[in-house]
């Protein structure tokens, strides 16, 4: 089966089950997600000023106890635009993850569960369509219909389920290749109760693995276009958007340049953190 | 004399991956004299192969030698520094691993691979080392001796790839050569002539060997003396012969025991029941993968015109060996596999091809078990689940009368009642064997296709599911089809038996009838090639049976003519190999496909 | 070669070929699924009625879809792409302009990349679960999961401001001695060579290991054979077809690598010049554009699968 290469584990037979354990770095790399989520959720109740006000005369002002990071290139809080950048950094790259790995998903287990036809009629659009580099259909699209956060959303989503659908359907081929799905199937089984019962809490693991490393690759994926100046669009700024709009304090170092930058790349370590570290059998090897 | 390998009180411990540390070899002391065959027994994960490895100061990743010592030839192999033991290994001490396949280099061409340790240390010329090369396999009676060198792994059958290896380990000349389950992955009608090389070659040179193996039988040939193994503890050592004929240690006696071939099929009820119409009949089906073509053939043909028939409460067994299509007719009965021609009757109503055009009631009345335990459950739901479902998709049980039905279930395949609230995953292979067996039964079928359901698992867990089968036969009256490559097991099990081979029904009878001649010649070699529990046994088997067995390969073509032709020590090139062949009923009993008539077939196996 | 692998080769090239028409129209159509009108756009709100039905006439906007695509195309094969939109130059000039400075970047950075990749991922498969293999694990698991832009600036801080080492911008017009155009390049290549690096090797240890974990390795152990014998006689030859697929995945990702480090830069390649049609929506260069960096993916990807096929010994020698 050459079309299952990505797959590292599956449903590990025979192993006792038991709870298991998230090494010291899985831990920590889940605390510095779990810290994100919450500052994206309450960020509006905890800013210490507001994300449009100039609350410095010193342009790329340096760091004091009224802000912790000092100003940005206007002279607004650092600290408070970086605090609502991760509503828009997470929340968009999460929505169009879920949305993604859904339709990837969903179709994946049909393709590998109907056989035949069927999958071969999806695999070969998600082939074709995997092959326009994730950068390429991005700027297409957004040339075509301009960059809005809905717009950001689903070309995201689109640019990722060709991935998902590929990971899914290899894992529900070999879930489905096992002797139990045999079983069921020779039962009298139909197509919803397979996917459900025999295929879905058997590829559990590996898939929300896989979850993990489509948001970072999504999260990557947008905050480069917000840097290019084709992602979210001023008034509001991501992470990205704060690294462009103060790329001329590069030059002294700024922490307005350095910051959001760091802020993404503790999200996306974190992330890699927790999946580097779960046990085996949830792995799954993504592509890039 | 010094022995020329001394082990003593060896320690190996493993971590598992979680991290868990485990021993796997505990206080294991042995020695080997010069010129003695000595054999390591044991079931999976007795730590036989870990042991004949650390004999090489070798362990596997995630093992450590972790204490003892190990003395060879004078030497302590424990302390040795990391090139002295390379210098050891190869030269010294040479290894024959169980996978052929796997051991080969695909990208090299077979006779540097075969030569190569000489050249690692440096032993002789290439060119002298090509010779001698030659010379072995000559020896090893390949074929084509002078050019086989020249090819890759793939393209070379398994058996002469056995003997390649066996090649490798004997061009440096070792003075101990270590075999791991050399014969396990080939088929027994291929493994007997192996099995005759190695013997002479070990004989002739007087070499020392550690034989490791799982097969009682195989080592009674081979082996001087008998190690047994449990749990990485020795359980009991002695000549071959005696373990044979006075085993002390239980578990010795429970291994003979698995070993020695008994009846448990319900010989005096099958009878009765002859009468009785067929619950089961196959008639002259096609099958395969592939398109099919105008005439209906597929084009990777597996089962070519196979019929066959069940009576309601008795057990027929289809053997043969891998490759032949025993568990594609198991699928093409279950409709998992539509047959491209033929038709499948139960209870004498023709059965839709595919199991979704089938009603509830034809699926629930053929119920099909896997061979491998631990795929053929869902390790993400409790036994009891598993076992409520057929319960409500079939008899529309559920709440308190499903649970009761369930714990019914498992009293009969001999588990308790509380095992309902485990998950696969903390049961053991034979635990697993028998919910399968449960869900199987929760139907309520009138018959299961049992697909080589004891070969993944240990003789002796393995012999308690065939008495669970055959009590269970008496208790509900099911039929079986038992689909095995293992004769002995057949035959403990089966009142009839059907010899398949590359995809054509070669004979179909009563077990008893499988005892007398005349054979059709492949059963002939099945049966000759099954080693016995004997010591000597293996000297004793005519030339003749095995003249050809190796040689050929079976290639299921597409015509109606004999596939066992190129194998065949009687065949009549021009007929057999061109004209379809017909099926004869013998005296006996029982139906063979051949062009031999029965007064020939009489009097070629009388020479 | 048998007859086999040439089939088999040139199957994946006629799989290439029709999975660029596929993208061709992707790309058509999602370029013209632009509401309004190019032709309004172009002139502006003032402009007459009958300057625009002129301007439409000339671009073909009266035709239907598909007949503008196969105009399109055929405007693609024979090398002209049409004009820009925003200043009404040949598309195929502005083109010719940028792709040697970009095809100028990548070469650097692939000579550059390539054999530490190589060697380094062999190294630390071959020692793995060692600290080398432990620190070089744990430093592309970080490079991989940063975004290009944070590599880009730090390296400006750290060698152009702090050290002084490189200007932090790059211009490839011009170049006079040897010594310039290290200076000019270094900082784009490093940039690129990190995450390349990193991909490359991560993917190559990978390769290597899975060879390293196969029967074959532990029977040339057992047979005496020193490490450094091991590696390069048997497992460097079975490896030869994953690692050769894992350099041309890794250089497709040069490709959209490059649009983060050439605007980081101000470097004038090919791929600023998309992101500045982007920009401004001109469409003709956003299509051309684009065309050649997934007509350069898919070649990648295509070298990748025809090394698979002819590194399998299985296949070679039938």
């Amino acid at each position: 089966m050459s079309a299952d290469q990505t797959i590292t584990a599956v449903a590990a037979p025979a192993l006792p089950r038991r709870r298991f354990r998230l090494p010291l770095a899985g831990i920590i790399g889940a605390g510095v997600v779990g810290f994100w989520v919450v500052i994206a959720i309450i960020g509006p109740y905890i800013v210490p000023h507001d994300v449009g006000a100039l609350v410095d005369d010193d342009l790329f002002g340096r760091m004091r106890w009224a802000l912790p990071l000092g100003s940005d290139y206007l002279g607004r809080d650092v600290l408070s635009r970086i605090i609502i950048g991760a509503r828009y950094s997470i929340g968009v790259a999460a929505a169009a993850t879920f949305l993604a790995v859904f339709m990837g998903g969903t179709l994946g287990m049909l393709a590998a569960v109907s056989r035949g036809a069927v999958d071969m009629a999806l695999s070969r659009f998600f082939d074709a369509l995997i092959s326009i580099p994730s950068k390429m259909s991005a700027l297409v699209v957004i040339a075509a219909l301009g960059s809005s956060i809905p717009v950001l959303v689903g070309t995201v989503a689109v640019i990722y389920t060709p991935g998902a659908f590929r990971i899914w359907r290899a894992l529900a081929v070999n879930v489905n290749a096992l002797d139990f799905v045999e079983v069921a199937r020779a039962r009298g089984e139909g197509t919803g109760y397979l996917i459900r019962e025999e295929i879905l809490p058997n590829i559990a693991g590996p898939v929300l693995t896989d979850f993990g490393l489509r948001f970072v690759f999504a999260m990557l994926l947008l905050s480069g276009l917000s840097f290019l100046g084709l992602g979210v669009q001023p008034p509001n700024a991501d992470w990205g958007s704060l690294v462009r709009e103060n790329i001329n304090g590069l030059a002294d170092g700024a922490l307005a340049v350095v910051m959001p930058a760091v802020a993404i790349a503790s999200v996306t370590i974190g992330v890699n953190l927790v999946i580097d570290n779960l046990p085996g059998r949830w792995s799954s090897t993504g592509e890039h | 004399m010094a022995p020329l390998v001394k082990v003593e009180n060896l320690r190996v411990t493993a971590r598992d991956e979680r991290g868990r540390l485990s021993v796997i070899v505990k206080d294991v002391s042995f020695e080997v004299q010069p010129g003695e065959v000595v054999a390591l027994i044991g079931e999976s994960g007795s730590g036989k192969t870990t042991i004949a490895l650390s004999l090489m100061g070798y362990a596997r990743s995630g093992a450590r030698i972790a204490g003892g010592k190990i003395t060879f030839d004078g030497r302590d192999v424990l302390s040795l520094s990391k090139r002295e033991l390379s210098s050891l290994r190869g030269r010294n001490i040479t290894y024959v691993p169980q996978s052929a396949a796997a051991s080969f280099n695909p990208a090299r061409p077979l006779l540097k691979q075969v030569i190569e340790s000489s050249q690692i240390h440096k032993m002789m010329p290439q060119a002298e080392a090509k010779t001698e090369a030659v010379a072995l396999f000559r020896e090893l009676v390949l074929p084509d001796p002078e050019h086989v060198g020249e090819r890759y792994p793939h393209q070379v059958s398994g058996g002469q790839l056995q003997r390649l290896l066996a090649a490798m380990a004997l061009v440096t000349d070792p003075k101990l050569i270590i075999f791991d389950e050399p014969t396990t992955a080939l088929d027994v009608t291929t493994q007997i002539e192996v099995l005759r090389v190695f013997k002479k070659a070990i004989k002739e040179r007087g070499t020392t060997a550690v034989y490791v193996s799982h097969d009682l039988a195989v080592v009674a040939q081979m082996a001087d003396r008998i190690i047994v193994l449990r749990d990485g503890i020795i359980r009991e050592v002695d000549a071959t012969g005696r373990i044979l004929s006075e085993p002390k240690n239980d578990y010795t006696k429970s291994l003979i025991a698995a070993a020695e071939p008994h009846t448990r099929a319900t010989a005096p009820g099958a009878i009765q029941t002859k009468a009785a119409p067929p619950v089961l009949e196959v008639k002259s089906v096609v099958a395969g993968y592939g398109a099919t073509d105008r005439d209906g053939v597929p084009v990777l043909p597996v089962l070519r015109d196979v019929g066959l028939s069940i009576k309601a409460g008795t057990t027929l067994g289809v053997i043969g060996e891998s490759g032949c299509g025993k568990s594609t007719l198991a699928r093409v009965i279950a409709g998992l596999l539509p047959a491209a021609r033929g038709e499948v009757l139960l209870d004498g109503a023709p059965l839709p091809r595919r199991a979704s055009q089938r009603t509830r009631d034809q699926l629930r009345r053929i119920q099909i078990l896997f061979q491998m335990a631990d795929t053929a459950v869902n390790p993400s739901r409790t036994v009891g689940r598993i076992l409520g479902r057929p319960l409500e998709f079939y008899h529309g049980l559920g709440g308190d009368q499903c649970r009761r039905r369930v714990a019914e279930l498992l009293d009969m395949v001999r588990l308790p009642a509380m095992m309902a609230e485990r998950y696969p995953g903390e049961l053991s292979g034979g635990q697993k064997q028998r919910v399968n067996l449960a869900r199987a039964l929760a139907a309520k079928p009138s018959l299961i296709l049992c697909d080589e359901i004891t070969s993944a698992l240990d003789t002796v867990v393995g012999a308690a599911i065939l008495d669970l089968l055959a009590e269970l036969q008496r208790e509900v009256g099911v039929a079986y089809l038992f689909i095995s490559h293992d004769l002995s097991t057949v035959k403990a099990v089966c009142d009839e038996v059907m010899i398949l081979y590359a995809g054509q029904m070669m004979e179909h009878g009563s077990r008893r009838a499988l005892g007398q001649r005349p054979l059709h010649p492949y059963s002939d070699l099945l049966i000759s090639s099954v080693p016995e529990l004997r010591q000597g046994w293996l000297d004793g088997i005519s030339e003749n049976v095995l003249k050809e067995a190796s040689v050929g390969v079976a290639r299921p073509g597409r015509g109606e003519a004999c596939s066992f032709f190129e194998r065949c020590a009687v065949r009549v090139p021009g007929r057999c190999d061109v004209e379809p062949t017909p099926l004869r009923s013998l005296t006996k009993g029982a139906k063979i496909r051949c062009q031999r008539t029965e007064e020939e077939l009489i009097d070629l196996s009388a020479r | 070669m048998s007859m086999v692998v040439v089939r088999l080769v040139l199957s994946r090239i006629a799989i290439a070929i029709l999975t660029l028409g596929f993208v061709s129209v992707a790309v058509f159509v999602g370029t013209e699924i632009l509401p309004g009108d190019v032709a309004e756009a172009i002139l502006g709100q003032g402009a007459t009625p009958e300057a625009v039905a002129g301007l439409r006439a000339a671009l073909h906007l009266d035709q239907p879809a598909h007949i503008r695509y196969f105009l399109w195309l055929g405007g693609l094969l024979s090398g002209d792409p049409g004009r820009s939109l925003v200043n009404n130059l040949p598309v195929a000039e502005l083109i010719a302009s940028r792709l040697p400075n970009s095809l100028m970047l990548a070469a650097v950075t692939a000579v550059v990349c390539v054999p530490i990749a190589l060697t380094l991922g062999i190294l630390s498969a071959v020692w793995r679960g060692s600290l080398f293999d432990r620190a070089a694990n744990f430093l592309t698991t970080s490079i991989v999961a940063v975004p290009e832009f944070l590599i880009a600036t730090l390296a400006v801080i750290v060698f152009a401001v702090r050290l002084r080492w490189f200007p932090a911008l790059s211009y490839a017009a011009g170049i006079i001695s040897l010594d310039q155009f290290f200076r000019l390049f270094a900082l784009p290549v490093f940039t690129l060579s990190c995450v390349l690096t990193a991909w490359m090797m991560r993917m190559t240890r990978a390769a290597m290991i899975d060879t390293l974990r196969s029967s074959y390795v532990e029977m040339a152990v057992l047979k005496g054979a020193r490490p450094m014998r091991v590696v390069l006689t048997h497992a460097l030859p079975n490896t030869i077809g994953p690692i050769a697929n894992a350099v041309a995945l890794s250089l497709s990702y040069l490709l959209g690598g490059a649009i983060i480090v050439e605007i980081v830069f101000n470097y004038p390649g090919l791929a600023r010049l998309l992101v500045d049609a982007v920009s401004t929506r001109d469409m003709p260069l956003v299509q051309a554009c684009v065309m050649i960096f997934c007509s350069a993916y898919l070649y990648l990807l295509m070298l990748a699968d025809i090394a698979g096929i002819l590194s399998n010994p299985r296949l070679r020698h039938r």
